[in-house]
């Protein structure tokens, strides 16, 4: 029997839960024992080759290309987990929320007390995405069937999460591993 | 009047004292009924409504409710159950709550609430209000964004500082905790030492410079689900 | 001494400098200086013998309160669902191009404000506003132009009243151009009656006797939550305190509801006359009416009412005759507050505080205005009681059904030939009202106004009673050109604008249930969002503090039951997996304006 595949991705997220997945340790060992790897920065294939099993998403959609990778992954994964803060509520990028667009990338890009733009050039090119109105949580976009959160989930939280998934059982986390921070 | 009644908690009988709410009464027979608003140094005001039991088949706020002989309660129903997950949800969407970098979080009471309960992520949209922050005051900060006005804070002045340092203001989804100043917390007569800086369950009122003390591990509600306290003395 | 600081000394002064009138200290200041401006909360704090930020407390509750500099005149179109499907939206767009101002904004003069405000009172005449206190009725879009002209020619509003309405709204102290629309007078209220004879009888029996009779007729309260108003009175009476009070609520807020209004005007003496009949049975010597900001045009002539009371020995001490029966009212203006309807909220006005409920353990009956034991009855009740006192309880209890005596005020509106007041007996069926007042297509009516229920032909047949189709007076009619939906968002949105805010579930429950409703009107739902409504709407139902929280999901919860279909008609199976209310070309859109490029990944 082939062994179930998981497909990871990192939207608007810091790639902080993705440190978390790898500090497992050795646990990774079993990982692979258990799973293949599909689309994922950990092994750098670009996008979905075949049915997932699971699909993890880090962050939330903070602009189109985001929201573009969420449906590919909701479309070819059977079970669409959101995991970390920023996935499950936007987090931290979500703070922009209640700021206009324009002064956002005002600030960051004209501005801000570190930017150094004599120009005020603000980058623009048909292949940066456009930007959303505000940062959405994964489960604003598609349906989502598990929410993790932490910033960043804890490695045991993650390995508790896989490891009850790959074995048919529903996500049931002990008081100590359901933490938001 | 007699100097004790009896009351039934989810089919146990609890002795209670007249006058006690039935939440004091509950706490001292080592039952938990959550709660966010109310605190043991204040005057209930059952504004968070974590706390409705049902009494005699009515939803009650068991922290305003005084206990009455005979009186059959339920606390640890599904339905209950639901129904305070249900609001602390609303209390999550409602403002701008950031545990990952809140000096709070640990020691959140609303956090912990939303542990105990077993949420992963609010069932409801956020809804990412404007909110501001108030960093006036050379002491204690104060985050409108954290806020859940359970207005601790305006009894904590009033009934333990002698002092109306806050008041809630506007109405509806708007309406928030304002001061006692021109302009903001700095213009108040709020101190330091006042018991009203310690008593805020989330992360809107704190203390300056003295945030994240506390490794992670070691926090309140790090490892002990909120309640626990109280449900250790029956145990 | 500045002119600011000397109006607020005078005003605060007028009343007594106690922290207790402060509501009507910050009207008085708002009247004189057409704002409360911010400055002047610690001035007022001062003068009042209180705190600044409790000063803001209260002046940031109230919608017509306000610490922005508003224009001399300020426009406050009604914006309830009969008002708007009667033209409203249009008027509103007509006064926004005369004047050249949105809602919310002053013209730049500094002369006219325009704004909205929840039901007024006068649906049986809409579109309605008001203009300062002066009540403007029958709106159309095409009389806007000329109404604005008159106005900035001569900011008085009473200009603008060229016709006196029926019955004592022609009043020399009235003069308004509202009409009481009196369509069906029944036995008890509206019927001719013996003036004071309900409290000449009173005075020959004991207060216990009153009670007692009281209990008897089997009345209740008239507000809606129909609690025996005998009881209330035996309560009070026999709670202990030396002081005990009397609250009439003429806090009509329930949209769609205008019956008081109609009895404030045409039977001012019948109410006054209960409340004088409920002080002598209590035992109170204080009377307060809570009248809501919006009926402000009424004050001058209750006022009036009250003095020549006060001439006839009818009010005072030792009223006709009684040796030791002593009993004033006085009028407690409100300020735009629905929830002060609500009988904890309207005692904490009265004190001057904002106007959040308090719990109700203890009762108003037990510790109510000033912490003693109060009795807060509606304006139809205290009629009941003058009539129950005078004709005799079995004479009221042989009228209605047995669970609910005597007769029933209903406010008429909406989709209906002959909208207005109807007295009819408690168990007339919703069917027969609706005949009366002709509305032939109806597809929908709303029982007890927002707080009430939606019913469907289905429901016709039941009959107007606390047991049946229970409603403080409302009663809207929606033909089948209406979307039911729509009144359903329009009255969600009326209770976002009216919490209090004081407990979670109402704060914030009822904006999520408006913006899922939203979602689904908008045929972007799922089934699944039809169970989060009813879920969601359960849960503030449940577990809301006060009779708002715990009623304002009804217009979705009673959709949901009666009008299912429509709601199947507007979502889809199985919801798929992406979200219908997520857009992709909405979200982009404002950067896509920003950049001044299309989506590279997305395209319409």
């Amino acid at each position: 029997m082939s062994k179930p595949r998981v497909a990871t991705t990192s939207l608007a997220g810091c790639f902080g839960c993705h440190m978390s997945l790898l500090d497992i340790d050795d646990r990774i060992l079993q990982l692979i024992d258990l799973v293949e790897f599909d689309r994922s920065p950990v092994d750098d294939i670009k996008h979905i080759s075949q049915r997932c099993a699971i699909g993890l998403v880090e962050g939330g959609c903070c602009n189109e290309e985001n929201v573009h990778v969420l449906e590919e992954f909701r479309a070819n994964c059977d079970v669409l987990i959101s995991f970390g803060d920023c996935a499950t509520m936007g987090g931290i990028p979500a703070m922009r929320n209640n700021i206009p667009l324009e002064e956002c990338i005002d600030e960051a890009y004209r501005s801000g007390p570190t930017v150094y733009n004599p120009q005020g050039i603000v980058p623009d090119d048909p292949e940066i995405p456009l930007l959303l109105d505000k940062v959405y949580p994964a489960h604003e976009v598609v349906k989502i069937d598990y929410c993790l959160p932490g910033c960043p989930p804890s490695a045991d939280t993650l390995w508790a999460a896989l490891t009850a998934l790959l074995s048919g059982q529903p996500i049931e986390l002990p008081y100590e591993l359901l933490k938001y921070d | 009047m007699s100097d004790s009644v009896t009351i039934t908690i989810d089919g146990r009988n609890i002795e209670a004292r007249p006058g006690q709410t039935i939440l004091e009464a509950a706490d001292a027979a080592g039952i938990y009924i959550p709660r966010l608003c109310s605190h043991p140094d204040l005057k209930p005001i059952g504004s968070c409504r974590v706390c409705t039991v049902v009494v005699d088949g009515r939803p009650q706020a068991a922290c305003v409710k005084p206990v009455m002989d005979g009186m059959v309660v339920q606390n640890s129903t599904p339905e209950l159950l639901q129904h305070r997950r249900n609001i602390v949800d609303m209390m999550f969407v409602e403002g701008n709550h950031f545990c990952m970098f809140c000096e709070k979080s640990g020691n959140c009471e609303l956090q912990a609430m939303a542990y105990r309960f077993g949420i992963t992520a609010p069932q409801y949209p956020f809804q990412f209000p404007e909110k501001e922050v108030d960093a006036s005051h050379p002491d204690i900060l104060l985050d409108h964004n954290r806020c859940i006005m359970c207005a601790r804070c305006v009894r904590a002045s009033q009934e333990l500082d002698g002092k109306n340092v806050f008041q809630s203001i506007g109405r509806g989804f708007a309406r928030k905790i304002g001061v006692n100043g021109e302009r903001a917390l700095g213009d108040t007569d709020m101190a330091a030492t006042d018991k009203a800086a310690d008593i805020c369950p989330v992360g809107c009122i704190v203390r300056k410079r003295v945030g994240f003390e506390k490794p992670i591990g070691q926090r309140l509600y790090d490892t002990r689900p909120i309640g626990s306290d109280i449900e250790e003395v029956r145990a | 001494m500045g002119a600011m600081e000397s109006t607020i000394k005078e005003v605060c002064k007028r009343y007594g400098n106690s922290r207790a009138r402060l509501m009507d200290m910050v009207r008085d200041v708002q009247e004189q200086l057409g704002h409360v401006p911010r400055e002047s909360f610690a001035l007022i704090a001062r003068e009042a013998n209180t705190h600044r930020v409790e000063v803001e407390s209260v002046v940031s509750f109230y919608a017509f309160l306000t610490d922005k500099k508003q224009g001399r005149v300020v426009l406050r179109l009604c914006d309830d669902i009969i008002d708007r499907f009667k033209g409203g939206g249009e008027v509103g767009a007509a006064l926004c191009k005369a004047l050249g101002i949105g809602f919310g904004e002053t013209t730049p003069d500094g002369g006219i404000t325009l704004d909205k405000t929840p039901c007024i009172g006068m649906s049986d005449q809409a579109p309605a506003m008001m203009v300062n206190d002066t009540v403007v009725t029958n709106l159309s879009p095409e009389a806007v132009p000329a109404l604005v002209e008159a106005l900035r020619r001569n900011p008085d509003p009473q200009a603008l009243v060229t016709e006196f309405g029926d019955g004592n709204n022609a009043d020399p102290l009235v003069q308004a151009m509202v009409n009481s629309n009196i369509r069906e007078a029944g036995p008890v209220i509206l019927a001719n009656y013996r003036k004071e004879g309900g409290l000449r009888k009173a005075l020959t029996q004991t207060p216990d006797e009153v009670i007692e009779d009281i209990k008897i007729s089997g009345l209740r309260g008239r507000g809606g939550a129909g609690f025996l108003t005998g009881l209330k009175w035996e309560l009070t009476r026999q709670s202990p305190g030396t002081e005990k009070y009397v609250l009439c609520n003429a806090d009509e807020g329930e949209p769609g509801t205008f019956k008081d209004r109609v009895l404030l005007t045409e039977r001012a003496d019948l109410v006054l006359e209960g409340m004088t009949v409920a002080a002598y049975a209590i035992g109170a010597e204080t009377g307060i009416i809570y009248l809501r900001g919006e009926y402000a045009y009424l004050r001058r002539f209750l006022e009036e009412k009250l003095n020549r009371r006060r001439e006839a020995r009818l009010l005072g001490n030792t009223i006709l005759g009684r040796e030791g029966f002593n009993f004033d009212i006085r009028i407690q203006m409100g300020a735009g507050a629905y929830v002060c309807g609500e009988e904890t909220s309207l005692i904490s006005s009265c004190e001057g505080t904002r106007g959040d409920p308090t719990d109700r353990t203890p009762f108003p009956v037990v510790k109510g205005y000033m912490v003693s034991p109060t009795a807060v009855n509606n304006v139809e009740t205290y009629c009941c009681a003058a009539r129950i006192m005078d004709m005799g309880p079995g004479w009221f209890a042989s009228i209605g059904t047995a669970r609910s005596a005597g007769t029933k005020l209903l406010s008429l509106c909406g989709d209906c030939e002959r909208p207005g007041i109807y007295e009819v007996p408690f168990g007339t069926p919703l069917g027969e009202v609706l005949k009366r007042a002709g509305a032939e297509d109806v597809a929908c009516v709303c029982v007890g106004g927002p707080s009430g229920q939606m019913v469907g032909p289905a429901q016709f047949g039941m009959g107007i009673s606390y047991e049946e189709l229970s409603t403080g007076g409302s009663v809207m009619v929606f033909s089948s050109q209406r979307d039911i939906l729509e009144v359903a968002g329009a009255f969600m949105e009326f209770f976002v604008e009216e919490s209090c805010g004081y407990c979670v579930p109402c704060r914030v429950g009822n904006v999520l249930l408006r913006s899922r409703l939203e979602r689904v009107r908008n045929g972007e739902g799922t089934k699944g969002d039809l169970d989060y409504l009813r879920r969601l709407g359960e849960s503030v139902k449940f577990s809301s503090r006060c009779g708002l929280g715990q009623t304002s999901p009804n217009p979705i919860l009673s959709t949901l039951k009666h009008f299912r279909p429509v709601y199947n008609a507007l979502v889809k199976d199985g919801g798929g997996t992406v979200n219908k209310s997520f857009h992709i070309m909405k979200a982009v859109e404002q950067a896509s304006a920003i950049a001044g490029r299309r989506s590279e990944i997305f395209h319409a």
